[in-house]
């Protein structure tokens, strides 16, 4: 292998995992059992499974449909519409929270009608969380799911209709089996983007214990009062991702 | 006897056009024969339903399936076809049994009843004990099985099979063309057999269709198309060197100055076969002279099955060539090779001679 290419692979490698090890290494595992117990850290872990949980299956309801109608050959105007998607992924989460805000605000663009007909506004509640988190997440899904697509052998699909499927019935029995490893794989991307959400969150959601407070909030706060506590949250969200990610590639992955 | 598919179909894609007449009877096996662009794919798809057409009509089993001046196209899943593809696609997946269940199940059948057709079918078949098996694990032989058992299991009423043994090894092949034989002999309905492979139509199909660059050249019994070709890549599949010219009495007069004796009279325009076994090669002009006797030159030599095959360039004249097939030891003897000057003799009664 030479130097010249492995040198810099360390390097990355080494830049990757290190601020993992620090993390592990600095945090006060003496503390362990009381930052872990407190009410806040357990209600915003609480907040974050269940809103990261949720926009997930938002995001996979909404984003497989998309992603074949962006796979349809010789779709017009597909590479616009592409584009269009990736955009959430440059964009810097904060833009996406005021962006978000312009148009699901209480008096923004859809906000200000929703809000005089019921009552109900978006920001400040764990819906505005959800929005946020699907606003980042749903490319990542999306382009996963349109590469799955893209790679599969869509004669299958041809050859199930001559068996006498109808389009929807091939769908679920042929499509959604060939590409479930780019489904799983884009939800597990979308679910840990969805659980680490913190910009788009504090800007469109707000930042209320119980409400919108989810563990990247928590921790960013309590980074500036309780440092080693915010090491041990940290490691806590950690574990998390890491065990998700372990447990679907088991059960999906490697599937035939 | 009914026909069970009655097209007459255009397909127009770019620059390429398809125009195919097919009538296939109940029980009837008909191999669409043609090379690599010749259109027969396209066929297939259009006849599955896969490709739309852009004019003409299709019926099957007395049923519209596609009319191009009403605008009727009906999808692949309305229109009681099996389909053989040329790599299987067997659902990687689903186990054999489902694949092969898969086509009742989604007929309505409830899946109990599914899988115990899909398992009888299986049996038939021969691979019964395959069933648990998922498509990935099984040889390429038995994949064909699953594929075929897969496309009658849903009883249909036109079979359609893309080069179905195309993917097998040569060992493999003639075995499972035998079985195939079998099963689209029980098999009611029409079939249509698209192949490339002479012998696989002729062993397979009761009738041959040849089509080159999206049309009908030839068709009829295997036996008729292999004795009396009618193109060049006819011949060339069936081994016959061929000549096309006007027959005036006992002699036919190519177009590019030769002549071909006859032990007949033609006339008119008609075309001349005779097998390249039946040409004799001699290096200085023979005594006696048979009626045909050409000056050529070699211009290649290539084994070919116990023999060798000459090409003869110059024969029967400067702007033509023939085949010839001789024996290793004559080659021997004789010392021919590659741009050898020949003589090539042919009996005018080994020759056949048809309208063209």
């Amino acid at each position: 292998m030479p130097v010249l290419l492995a040198a810099p692979a360390a390097v990355a490698v080494l830049f990757l995992v290190l601020p993992l090890v620090g993390l592990v290494m600095r945090a006060p595992w003496a503390d362990a059992g009381a930052v872990l117990n407190s009410e806040a850290a357990l209600q915003a872990l609480q907040l974050s499974v269940i809103t990261a949980t949720v926009s997930t299956i938002i995001v996979v309801l909404t984003g497989v449909p998309l992603a074949w109608v962006l796979a349809l050959p010789g779709l017009w105007g597909a590479s616009v519409l592409r584009a269009l998607i990736t955009i959430p992924l440059v964009l810097p989460p904060v833009v996406g929270g005021v962006a978000l805000f312009t148009v699901l605000g209480r008096s923004g663009l859809l906000g200000r009608p929703l809000y005089q007909l019921t009552g109900f506004a978006f920001p400040f509640t764990p819906y505005a969380v959800i929005l946020a988190q699907i606003f980042v997440a749903l490319p990542f899904l999306v382009l996963s799911v349109e590469g799955a697509l893209r790679a599969a052998d869509r004669r299958y699909e041809e050859a199930a209709s001559t068996l006498g499927a109808r389009p929807v019935t091939v769908f679920r029995r042929i499509t959604l089996p060939l590409i479930a490893p780019g489904i799983a794989a884009g939800a597990v991307l979308a679910w840990a983007r969805a659980l680490g959400e913190f910009g788009a969150t504090i800007t469109f959601a707000g930042n209320f214990p119980g409400t919108t407070r989810t563990m990247p909030l928590e921790i960013y706060l309590a980074l500036e009062t309780d440092p080693g506590s915010a090491l041990l949250l940290s490691v806590l969200l950690l574990g998390v991702s890491v065990a998700v990610l372990v447990l679907l590639r088991q059960r999906w992955v490697s599937q035939w | 006897m009914v026909a069970e598919l009655s097209a007459d179909l255009g397909v127009r894609r770019g620059g390429f056009i398809l125009e195919l007449r097919l009538h296939i009877g109940a029980g009837e096996v008909v191999a669409l024969l043609g090379p690599n662009g010749s259109g027969k794919s396209t066929a297939l798809r259009a006849l599955a339903g896969l490709l739309r057409i852009t004019s003409g009509q299709i019926t099957v089993a007395g049923r519209v399936v596609a009319d191009s001046t009403s605008g009727v196209h009906r999808a692949p899943h309305e229109r009681r076809i099996g389909v053989v593809f040329q790599d299987y696609l067997l659902f990687p997946h689903l186990s054999v049994l489902d694949n092969v269940a898969f086509g009742p199940l989604v007929s309505g059948v409830d899946r109990p009843e599914a899988r115990r057709r899909a398992a009888e079918w299986l049996a038939r078949v021969g691979i019964a004990d395959l069933d648990r098996a998922k498509p990935r694990l099984v040889s390429g032989g038995q994949a064909q099985r699953v594929a075929l058992a897969r496309a009658l299991a849903t009883d249909p009423q036109l079979l359609l099979l893309d080069e179905p043994l195309a993917a097998l090894d040569a060992k493999t092949h003639s075995l499972v063309r035998t079985e195939l034989r079998r099963h689209l002999g029980d098999f009611a309905g029409a079939t249509l057999l698209v192949t490339h492979d002479p012998i696989d139509a002729a062993v397979l199909a009761d009738r041959l269709v040849v089509i080159e660059h999206g049309r009908v050249v030839q068709q009829g019994r295997p036996q008729e198309v292999a004795r009396r070709p009618r193109t060049d890549y006819v011949a060339r599949l069936v081994g016959l060197n061929l000549l096309a010219g006007r027959g005036v009495g006992h002699r036919v007069v190519l177009p590019t100055g030769g002549s071909v004796e006859l032990a007949e009279s033609a006339f008119d325009e008609v075309h001349v076969a005779f097998r390249p076994a039946a040409v004799s090669l001699f290096v200085h002009r023979p005594d006696g002279s048979p009626r045909n006797l050409w000056a050529g030159r070699i211009a290649a030599l290539e084994p070919h099955a116990e023999g060798v095959r000459a090409e003869i360039a110059g024969a029967p004249d400067r702007q033509s060539s023939i085949l010839a097939e001789i024996t290793p030891s004559a080659v021997a003897e004789l010392e021919l090779v590659p741009g050898r000057e020949v003589w090539a003799a042919v009996k005018a009664s080994d020759i056949e001679v048809y309208a063209a």
